[in-house]
């Protein structure tokens, strides 16, 4: 882990932006919003991956971060704020959320760490519905419209989604190089052991905590300004917290490149589901995800891909030999 | 000189039970003081709460003069209070190494993180370990996970060092080795507070012996003397067999 870092993360992930920042470009609106998804979806798993992968702690409250970014976003723009400004704004917001919350609740370990992140998603959709005059309640939020022709727009939406998913991404490079993650790494393998070799261990996990919040507030931020208006239901949605988590652990927590690979293998999976299964994709997708964590329980990274590639040609060769 | 360690009335309840009682005694540096009891006199309980595992709930912990009563485990380390663990606690997916730099990184003071691997060989190299530094920790042995975190404690350079039983399980030839380590370890200027159930390491190793019984402190002297205190015996055996043990020991 301390030896010198491959650069190979970090050439697939360019290559990788580079070619989602074409669909404009090359493929159709549909396949623009498919990008999109992916993107948004990615920097959530990538953030998740600083709490969930590198310290261990099973986070759920991707969804809080993400609708009080929604919110955040949406009340700034409604009073004015310009757009970008309004999404900055929701990042810095959210991460002051998560610093206090943090505090508290990641005195708690394990299943009550996961129980505790989870509820923050609950009484946040709570505060937001109960607090009519503000946040208009049940009754959603019309937000400020981006300017431009629909095309021009959603290329916009994508290269702002881009540009956090390169952020969380760096975030991650930044995070698996540092001190910061070398602790990190620590207090997931055993956390009284760092404790007692000197690591401050409830800063390093409110650090990572933070970390994994600004990047979902922005996403909301930005999700909803593109899409124009927003609800409690719809921002503090239980699947995304859950969802989240399950995208980097197909692809491999506490990797790099994990939560990339598993945002795309389940955004795709679940558009082809969607697009062909209307009534039973719901019941097929939780189906794959019991049969990934069952027989992948590493992750697709984590598959040992050279002895899986040499298999086939083996069996070949075998079958020559008696012949 | 002032006492490198010192606990002044140290007690630790958990809810009604006194774990540990009352209990006081200085550390000089330089000195080598083992710590024995029965099983459950509150040996490691006293650790923990020399080392901020558990706040003691009275009493007082002083480290080179300053009250470090209130501290947290993290702080004690940096400050040059490295303990060990009876059930050693490696990080097991990283490799001996990385283990002993975590320890160099967070708990000592390295200029930066080349420092903290040098520092780290080093301490391997000390402690015999150094032909297994790329090993994943959870491949090594028992006595070489010992080891492990005996180098561990030692990368934070550490002013006074707590050893929880690190001879426990551990056959003949593997003590004497230990042993020397720890004589080895002494030799660098490091306090040592042991806590031990062999007699062979209590007797060759330090120069006074203290003697825990349901979380209080029974005794305290020289460990020849100690091994015939009729309390300390008492504690370990029982009175019937501790006086037919002193009838035994008076006749020869």
């Amino acid at each position: 882990m301390m030896a010198r870092k491959s650069p190979w993360p970090l050439i697939a992930m360019a290559l990788w932006l580079a070619a989602l920042a074409l669909t404009p470009v090359v493929l159709g609106n549909y396949e623009v919003r498919i990008a999109i998804s992916i993107a948004m979806f990615t920097a959530l798993a990538l953030s998740w991956n600083i709490i969930g992968g590198f310290t261990g702690y099973p986070s759920f409250s991707t969804a809080a971060f993400y609708g009080i970014g929604c919110y955040v976003g949406a009340l700034a723009q409604r009073s004015g704020v310009p757009a970008a400004l309004a999404w900055l704004a929701a990042a810095a917001f959210v991460g002051g959320v998560s610093f206090l919350i943090g505090a508290i609740v990641l005195r708690l370990k394990g299943h009550y760490f996961a129980i505790g992140s989870i509820a923050l998603v609950d009484i946040s959709r709570l505060v937001v519905s109960s607090w009519g005059e503000v946040t208009g309640g049940g009754n959603g939020l019309n937000v400020p419209l981006l300017q431009g022709r629909p095309p021009e727009v959603s290329a916009l939406v994508l290269y702002v989604m881009l540009g956090i998913m390169a952020a969380a991404f760096l975030a991650n490079v930044l995070v698996d190089r540092s001190r910061l993650g070398f602790g990190l790494r620590c207090i997931e393998q055993n956390e009284d052991a760092a404790d007692m070799v000197g690591i401050d261990t409830t800063r390093y996990k409110i650090a990572a905590y933070v970390l994994s919040a600004v990047f979902p507030g922005a996403v909301g931020a930005v999700y909803a300004s593109w899409v124009g208006y927003i609800d409690p239901t719809d921002s503090f949605d239980i699947l995304t917290t859950v969802k989240v988590p399950v995208m980097a652990m197909l692809g491999g927590a506490g990797t790099l490149l994990g939560p990339v690979v598993g945002a795309v293998s389940f955004v795709l999976l679940e558009e082809i589901f969607w697009a062909n299964f209307l009534e039973w994709n719901r019941a097929i997708m939780g189906a794959i995800v019991v049969a990934l964590i069952f027989f992948l329980p590493g992750g697709i990274l984590k598959l040992d891909w050279r002895a899986i590639l040499r298999r086939p040609s083996r069996r070949k060769a075998a079958e020559r030999k008696p012949g | 000189m002032s006492p490198i360690l010192e606990l002044q009335n140290v007690s630790r309840a958990f809810g009604g039970i006194k774990a540990v009682n009352d209990v006081s005694f200085k550390l000089e540096e330089g000195e080598i003081v083992a710590l024995i009891g029965p099983n459950g006199a509150g040996k490691t309980t006293l650790v923990n709460a020399i080392t901020g595992v558990h706040t003691p709930t009275a009493g007082k912990v002083f480290f080179e003069g300053g009250d470090v009563t209130r501290q947290k485990p993290f702080q004690a380390a940096r400050r040059g209070l490295a303990r060990t663990f009876q059930i050693v606690q490696p990080f097991p997916k990283m490799t001996v190494l990385e283990n002993v730099a975590a320890s160099a990184l967070f708990g000592g003071h390295p200029e930066s993180l080349a420092e903290a691997h040098d520092h780290a060989a080093r301490e391997l190299d000390f402690v015999g370990l150094g032909h297994v530094a790329q090993s994943p920790a959870a491949s090594l042995t028992l006595p070489n996970r010992k080891r492990l975190e005996l180098a561990k404690s030692l990368a934070m350079s550490p002013k006074v060092l707590l050893l929880d039983e690190v001879n426990a399980g551990l056959n003949a030839t593997e003590i004497d080795g230990a042993l020397d380590l720890i004589r080895r370890i002494a030799a660098r200027g490091v306090s040592i507070l042991i806590i031990e159930h062999l007699m062979k390491v209590v007797l060759s190793l330090s120069s006074r012996v203290l003697v825990l019984h349901h979380g209080e402190l029974i005794a305290e002297g020289p460990p020849q003397e100690m091994v015939h205190d009729r309390k300390v015996i008492e504690a370990y055996l029982g009175p019937k067999f501790a006086e037919r043990f002193q009838k035994e020991m008076a006749l020869g």
